[in-house]
């Protein structure tokens, strides 16, 4: 015997002869358990993730097969008492059910899907949720402002700072102007915006994981960015760097504030699905709304990308204003465009 | 009863799912526990990998490039690190249950796997939805746990809010998870059943003993004493074919329908009156009659 025999798939044992059963049944069990056997096989590959090693004629007579075997277990449950080969059966349609209706779409068709369309629709569908955030983040850049102008202890409650950092109340224009001001070399920017990745990714994905608790603390969270933003605008703008402040700003913040905004959308959208169902069952509304709410957070992934790349290299190697507000500027136009204005006959009548 | 409360567990995770077909399939909801022991494992896989990668890639910093602190290969070490555990953290999930099997490694051990809750597809968007949950559902109060030492008062009432997360699959009658809410999956059994020997094949099932040459033929009255329910467990002893129980459900058997079978001939007994009560059973099934066990 071949050692190698052994790692080959077996070859279906035939079934006795159908005379020998002395039940009805069991001889309509055996004049298909070839079928169900064959159907066994093809699972057992397909689940191994060996779909390649699937001919294609056993791909194409999977849904057949699968069909039999569905209608064998429908025949078998009226005529049959065998336990066990009720419960094989109901094994292997359900397991073939799996493969049937898994996952299918390749990784390639879903992403061919999400920037044709499946994206941006995603977004246009949970506006109302997108304009109460950026009421928010409005609301919270104006407060970290107006508290951090009251009292300079609020700069440092919502400003992170170390002890190194040149930023605090009370320093010099030049040196808040110096912090604006970027690197010529390379070297250290592609770990720094691998960092930035990770890190906002990480805080946009918690942001709207929070929405699950009625999108209160998703919204908690953006204010709460914000208003450090709102602080350290306070802080610039006192020495009259509004303009090259907001120019540091524009060149990765239209692409990342926007990421978060839109993280704080989906999660604020899955929790007023769970608040407000509307006229659906409360459990069929939320899986439509989180099924949306994850396409526009696997965007949210890749835009903080983006992101990254401009905060570090960008930010740090273009240094003129009006270069800085340029790019800002057309990332944003971008972002809109493809949004708003980009829409697909194909994405059907839905607004 | 310890079986019986065993059984009754079990069969309150049995469900019903409607494919497309319009084929009604039983179907168990994962229990906790295996859901638990999964995710253990699952975690465990993870971070192995992670540390594995990480001490990987800081051999490559120090013996290849020098651990020099200015290299551009240094730097590009660190970028692939950040990425990778960023990777490991919010992909592995992902990967392996979009996956053939639907079914993370840990899930896989334990026999289950993620399924649509309305019987439909299981779609890409699903299961990333699913998957970002994770966050506040496992990564956020493991960080937590990690600092349980030095805990303020504020710190607690997270703590305590997040629990609220993770215990949320005991607080419902299909297990879900917060992920599995809002993704309109669930987490099921995976059975695995082998197609066992068809029962009537032998000289047995027909009545006649090769061993002593016997015949049995049982009346219409000695079989219409048991029903479904006793015919599918002597179904079991049958297939078990333990000596000691084949002889006490024989002498049970005619106990109570006041036969006496010869001793040493129990199989051959026990095949030929399974096998014309089958025949009885199935032959008032296929009537619209059904007998679900001796008491009806």
């Amino acid at each position: 015997m071949n050692p190698l025999d052994m790692f080959r798939p077996k070859p279906v044992a035939p079934p006795p002869e159908i005379e020998q059963a002395a039940l009805r049944s069991d001889r309509f069990r055996l004049a298909r358990e070839t079928d169900w056997k064959r159907l066994e096989a093809i699972l057992l590959r397909m689940e191994k993730g060996r779909l390649r090693k699937v001919p294609d004629e056993d791909l194409l007579e999977l849904p057949a097969l699968y069909r039999t075997a569905a209608s064998s277990l429908a025949i078998a449950r009226e005529t049959s008492l065998d336990a066990a080969t009720l419960a094989y059966l109901e094994s292997l349609v359900q397991r073939a059910w799996f493969q049937v209706y898994g996952p299918r779409s390749s990784l390639i068709d879903w992403l061919r899907r999400f920037f044709g369309g499946g994206w941006s629709a995603s977004v246009r569908d949970i506006w109302l949720e997108i304009c109460i955030a950026l009421a928010v983040m409005v609301a919270g850049t104006a407060v970290g402002w107006l508290l951090a102008a009251q009292d300079k202890k609020w700069y440092f409650a919502l400003v992170p700072t170390d002890f190194a950092d040149s930023r605090v109340p009370g320093a010099s224009r030049a040196v808040l102007q110096k912090s604006l001001a970027g690197v010529d070399k390379v070297e250290g920017l592609s770990f720094f915006s691998a960092f930035l990745f990770s890190n906002n990714a990480k805080v946009s994905i918690l942001a709207f994981a929070l929405g699950f608790a009625f999108g209160i603390p998703s919204l908690m969270l953006l204010l709460q960015n914000m208003a450090t933003l709102g602080a350290m605008l306070w802080l610039f703008s006192g020495v009259g760097l509004t303009i090259d402040f907001a120019a540091w700003l524009s060149i990765h913040g239209t692409t990342e504030i926007f990421a978060v905004l839109l993280a704080g959308a989906a999660g604020l959208h899955v929790g007023r699905s769970m608040a407000f169902p509307g006229n659906r069952p409360v459990l069929e509304a939320m899986a439509e709304s989180g099924r949306r709410a994850a396409q526009v957070m696997a965007g949210v992934v890749l835009m903080l990308v983006c992101a990254a790349v401009l905060e570090s290299f960008g930010r740090q190697l273009i240094v003129a204003t009006p270069a800085r507000f340029a790019v800002g500027g057309s990332m944003l136009a971008f972002w809109l465009l493809y949004f708003f204005a980009f829409r697909r006959r194909s994405t059907g009548g839905q607004l | 009863m310890r079986a019986g409360a065993l059984d009754r567990r079990a069969n309150r995770r049995q469900r019903v799912l409607v494919t497309p077909e319009g084929l009604a399939l039983p179907i168990s909801v994962a229990s906790r526990s295996a859901r638990t022991v999964a995710l253990i494992l699952d975690l465990a896989i993870m971070i192995t990998i992670q540390v594995l990668v990480s001490v990987l890639l800081f051999l490559l910093a120090v013996k290849v490039v020098g651990l020099n602190e200015k290299s551009p290969a240094t730097e590009f070490l660190l970028v692939v690190w950040v990425i990778a555990m960023f990777l490991f953290r919010y992909g592995y999930f992902l990967f392996f249950e979009l996956g053939p099997r639907g079914a993370t490694p840990g899930k896989r051990a334990a026999g289950i796997r993620i399924a649509a809750r309305d019987g439909g597809r299981l779609s890409v968007d699903a299961v990333i939805a699913r998957n970002l949950l994770r966050d506040i559902e496992v990564f956020l109060p493991l960080g937590y746990m990690a600092s349980l030492g030095s805990f303020g008062p504020t710190d607690w009432l997270a703590f305590a809010w997040l629990l609220l997360f993770v215990l949320f699959p005991f607080f419902n009658r299909d297990a879900l998870r917060a992920g599995d809410l809002i993704a309109g999956t669930w987490v099921v059994e995976m059975p695995r059943r082998r197609l066992e020997q068809a029962m009537s094949l032998g000289e047995a099932a027909r009545g006649h003993s090769a061993a002593t040459g016997a015949e049995y033929r049982f009346g219409d009255a000695e079989l219409s004493v048991y029903g479904e329910y006793e015919l599918q467990t002597l179904e079991r002893v049958l297939r078990e074919n333990n000596p000691e129980a084949l002889v006490a459900v024989a002498q049970a058997i005619c106990a109570k329908i006041g036969w006496s079978a010869g001793s040493g001939d129990e199989r051959a007994f026990l095949e030929a009156f399974y096998a014309q009560l089958r025949a009885r059973l199935e032959r008032d099934m296929r009537f619209g009659k059904r007998k679900a066990d001796k008491h009806s």
